[in-house]
């Protein structure tokens, strides 16, 4: 047994180890990893959304009981202080000692930290670890408590834009200053950073360009910055992030060779000049270059982990830098050579201010390659332009289409088939996982499908850039072979429910029996009866009185089933406006009928405890009071919940709560593939929790902002900004085109936040659809939602006032008796079913 | 608990000692549950229009022992007709009785038959 020590425990020095437990020769080595900081490597890339985890834990890469479970001694807050070459130990902070026979260095890397005068002075922070982001915070609310709100982060590189994304956060007025006249000046032109830094100042960002610092001003505390053009900003903090510095001490303490400066140097073994050590990740100098990505650290970790298995992995001659990442809310792209304009190379410029997008394409003079490119506000193209760039494919012969798209119709990928790809393309370059290897996984017969495919060669499990073009590959391949993978409802049906739906509607299908009949088969079941049902309300908004027996149990019975089989009923109290009088009715109902009652999360009140034979007679009385259902057990619009607004509250821009019940009368009833909930908030302070729901409007100057897609939930999700400044009307508009989008396209039982996430092209693509009508629908959505709006009737009224519907809320056919069986125990003065 | 569990017992229609009147055919939905009562026993009856075959059930959920089973979406599963009770969708043959989820629990059916338009359940008391 040989045993190997790797020093450092950060993302690289993980997938060193992760490597290695699923290397064929893992049982010849033993390994000893020591790591700094205090807890297991974590995932740096991601650092601010920090905040909005509930714990740090969800950022480890893997759980301290991962090491333990796979063999590997984890040792954290342990420091090596120097490594003995000769007798081949390294000794620790504690002075301890251990013997290796391999020894790894993944030290990483530190912020930069140029000198400026001052710079020892509180309020001063770097940004790297987790806890200088806790630092941060404390600092910031300490700030914030004296009203003091001003944060810089000094360098406008990409962590220094992730620094300032999370001093936003915190809720700190944050001014990036940047030295180069440009954002990102390393993977930016000037065009594209100009274009980011608009949209960055539009989220409220200031940017400063061109800026020196030259001395850090205040009493003990930071107060403000001076730059050498003698100019100075006010700042209460600042977080720098001008660049980073491998951590190569140990390597200068050993004697081990490093770089004039700074790297510990590497071949492309990734030996340092020390035999049987090796150095891999940010603090290794390869190619006389630090590499501050993830995907070429992974690739040293590999090679490195091969040389020591007795391999002969090189590492690549030359190393990517493409990237492509979500910065401050915003795409940014860069791959290949972003900037050549040299004899033999012509850029092809697109630039469209009003929608934020920048695309920049270098291609070869004679038109035939891709040499590299930017992409601002859009890079969902990136994958494709990245494939054609790195495998150096011919280009079509219009290159233009690259980044403006093919126009006219028939338009198809201009990748052709993903399959044309030669098989030694890399598709995941953090987990180096080719073509060739995704396809061979389904190929072998060894994955089914797409989810097999990703745990296996663990494509896109890292920064999940390459996942669109992973799910296109499988798809493309499982095709190849003859096996489609279809999205089918159930057994009954073989199609999606899109695909049902186009079909009910072409074939003008007006029931369950008869789609069974026609592209159905067997007697249905409880998955495709109720997504049936939906479809046919969407599409001739009938109420679940037509076809009784197709409806899902509560809609059958017009009421949510509880625990002891007994129901709960919800009338409609649209926007939680409600009168005294009906207040008074809905009390009198419950004590006739002996209901416990509840107000619900929807600004509406809840009496539990009905029996199946009861609901037509408390409806009888809730209907003759002017109450319509509530439809609180379909799949369906719920609720639109409002704060006070302007009428009242002293804060109010607008009246939210007339608002909210145009919104919720001309929706009521409609069936969807799930749940519908919405919301409409006075103003920004947003107490109607409207992006907490599947649509929100909020009220600013000018208008209302739409945000869709958001939910409650296990999953929580804030919906996202639709469009801004909307008058009434056009808010309406654009809601009318949005459900009715939804309704037509998403899968059973799926909200719209996951529909969303699912839908090519995100958001941008929605605004598209809604917004600027790409697909010239919008007048057909909103006069389909008119007719929907016209054709509603409250099925309650429908069922009391028909004595055959009526029959099925007759507890038995054979006797007039009623359920004598039920119990219930008694709590806070009201009645619960007894506990299971 | 155990008592309403052991009133439940799958009766083979050669075992029926004693045909009940239930109703009429027309008293029931169509591929869809209603419930009876006999005695203290409460059956689920389903018909299934498209074989036009009559199915019998105990209405208690022996998952959470709630009478509901009545009220739950039928339909069958690769041709074994079935229901799904309306609490926590678990569903039953109506075949046999057994538990198509794989857990343990299963139900006690009761062998139906139509005589001059009137339902009759089978009973083994």
């Amino acid at each position: 047994m040989e045993r190997i020590i790797l020093v450092g425990n950060g993302m690289v020095g993980y997938k060193f180890c992760e490597k290695l437990i699923s290397h064929p020769n893992r049982d010849q080595f033993d390994i000893l990893v020591f790591g700094e900081e205090n807890r297991p490597a974590y995932d740096r890339v991601h650092l601010s959304e920090y905040f909005t985890l509930e714990s740090p834990d969800e950022l480890l890469m893997a759980p301290r009981d991962w090491y333990a479970d796979n063999g590997i001694t984890l040792r954290t807050s342990e420091m090596i202080l120097s490594v003995d070459t000769e007798n081949k130990k390294v000794v620790t902070h504690k002075n301890e000692s251990f013997e290796y026979d391999h020894l790894v260095i993944a030290t990483g890397s530190s912020p930069f930290i140029p000198t400026i005068k001052g710079s020892e002075k509180e309020g001063i922070f770097i940004y790297r670890t987790i806890e200088d982001l806790e630092a941060i915070q404390t600092y910031s609310d300490k700030l914030k408590a004296k009203g003091r709100y001003q944060s810089a982060v000094l360098g406008g590189g990409l962590l220094g834009l992730e620094a300032a994304n999370a001093s936003k956060e915190l809720g700190m007025t944050t001014h990036v200053i940047e030295f180069a006249g440009k954002l990102m000046p390393r993977q930016l032109d000037q065009a594209a950073s100009d274009l980011l830094q608009s949209k960055i100042q539009s989220i409220g960002l200031k940017v400063h360009l061109g800026k020196n610092s030259k001395e850090i001003i205040g009493d003990g505390e930071t107060e403000a910055i001076e730059f050498t053009d003698g100019t100075t900003l006010a700042v209460d903090m600042i977080i720098i992030s001008a660049g980073i510095r491998p951590r190569d001490e140990l390597a200068r303490n050993s004697g081990i060779a490093v770089g004039e400066r700074g790297g510990i140097v590497v071949n492309n073994r990734m030996e340092t000049s020390v035999p049987g050590i090796y150095a891999i990740g940010e603090v290794a100098l390869y190619n006389q270059n630090i590499y501050g990505l993830v995907a070429p650290g992974y690739e040293m970790a590999a090679v490195a982990l091969d040389q020591i298995a007795g391999g002969t992995k090189l590492m690549s001659p030359s190393i990517d830098m493409s990237t492509q990442l979500k910065l401050v809310g915003t795409e940014v792209a860069s791959f290949g050579d972003p900037f050549v304009e040299s004899e033999d190379a012509i850029a092809i410029r697109y630039e469209n201010k009003q929608r934020g997008v920048y695309k920049r394409i270098n291609i070869s003079k004679d038109g035939s390659r891709l040499l590299g490119g930017i992409l601002v506000g859009d890079s969902s193209d990136y994958n494709t332009l990245f494939q054609l760039y790195i495998n150096g494919m011919k280009l079509p012969e219009n290159a233009e289409d690259l980044i403006l798209g093919q126009r006219g119709a028939g338009s198809k990928s201009l990748l052709g088939s993903v399959l044309d790809l030669p098989d030694t393309a890399q598709i995941c370059s953090c987990e180096a996982v080719s073509k060739g290897a995704i396809c061979d996984a389904i190929k072998s017969g060894c994955c089914q499908d797409l989810k097999g495919v990703i745990k296996h060669t663990k494509a896109s499990t890292s920064c999940g850039g390459c996942k669109p073009m992973v799910v296109d590959i499988v798809k493309e391949t499982l095709k190849s072979l003859g096996k489609e993978v279809k999205e089918t409802i159930c057994e009954h049906f073989e199609y999606s429910r899109q695909e049902l739906f186009d079909l009910v509607k072409l074939n003008n299908t007006t029931g369950y029996d008869e789609a069974l009949d026609t592209f159905g088969k067997g007697h249905g079941c409880e998955i495709c009866k109720p997504v049936m049902a939906s479809i046919f309300a969407s599409i001739f908004m009938e109420t679940a009185n037509k076809q009784v027996a197709i409806q899902d149990s509560n809609d059958r019975f017009l009421a949510n089933i509880q625990r002891n089989g007994t129901y709960s009923v919800v009338p409609r109290v649209a926007g939680g406006e409600i009168t005294p009088e009906k207040l008074v009715v809905l009390g009198q109902v419950a004590k006739k009928f002996d209901l416990y009652t509840k107000i619900t999360g929807g600004q509406r009140i809840d009496l539990f405890g009905a029996q199946l034979h009861e609901l037509p007679m408390i409806w009888k009385e809730l209907i003759d009071a002017g109450f319509e259902s509530g439809h609180a057990y379909g799949k369906s619009l719920r609720t639109v919940k409002s704060c006070v607004g302007s009428t009242w509250c002293r804060f109010g821009l607008h009246d939210s709560v007339s608002f909210a019940i145009r919104i919720e009368e001309r929706y009521k009833g409609l069936r969807s593939p799930h749940k519908l909930k919405g919301g409409v908030s006075g103003c920004i302070r947003e107490c109607a929790e409207a992006r907490g729901k599947d649509f929100g409007v909020i009220a600013v100057e000018g208008g209302w902002n739409l945000y869709v897609c958001g939910n409650g939930g296990a999953n929580p999700k804030h919906a996202i900004l639709l469009a801004s400044q909307l008058d009434d009307d056009t808010c309406i508009k654009y809601l009318d085109r949005f459900l009715i989008y939804y309704i037509r396209t998403a899968g059973p039982l799926v909200r719209t936040a996951p529909w969303l996430e699912k839908l090519e092209g995100g958001i941008e693509y929605l605004k598209k659809v809604v917004v600027e009508d790409c697909l010239g629908m919008a007048a057909e959505f909103e006069a389909e939602m008119d007719g929907l709006v016209e054709r509603y009737a409250c099925e309650w009224k429908e069922a009391i006032e028909d004595p055959e519907t009526l029959k099925r809320f007759k507890p038995f056919v054979n006797t007039e008796e009623t359920d004598e069986e039920l119990v219930f125990v008694p709590l806070r003065e009201q009645k619960m079913p007894r506990p299971w | 608990m155990e008592e309403l569990v052991n009133l439940y017992q799958t009766v083979q229609a050669t075992e029926v000692l004693s045909w009940v009147s239930v109703g009429s055919v027309s008293d029931f939905p169509e591929n869809a549950g209603a419930c009876i009562k006999h005695k203290s026993r409460q059956i689920a009856v389903y018909h299934f229009t498209r074989t036009n075959k009559w199915y019998a059930c105990q209405n208690l959920c022996p998952h959470k022992m709630e009478m509901v089973l009545s009220r739950g979406l039928s339909g069958d599963a690769a041709g074994i007709p079935k229901l799904a009770c309306p609490i926590h969708k678990k569903t039953f043959s109506l075949e046999d009785g057994s538990n198509l989820n794989g857990e343990e629990y299963s139900i006690a059916t009761y062998p139906v038959k139509i005589e001059n338009g009137i339902v009759y359940i089978g009973f083994a008391d």
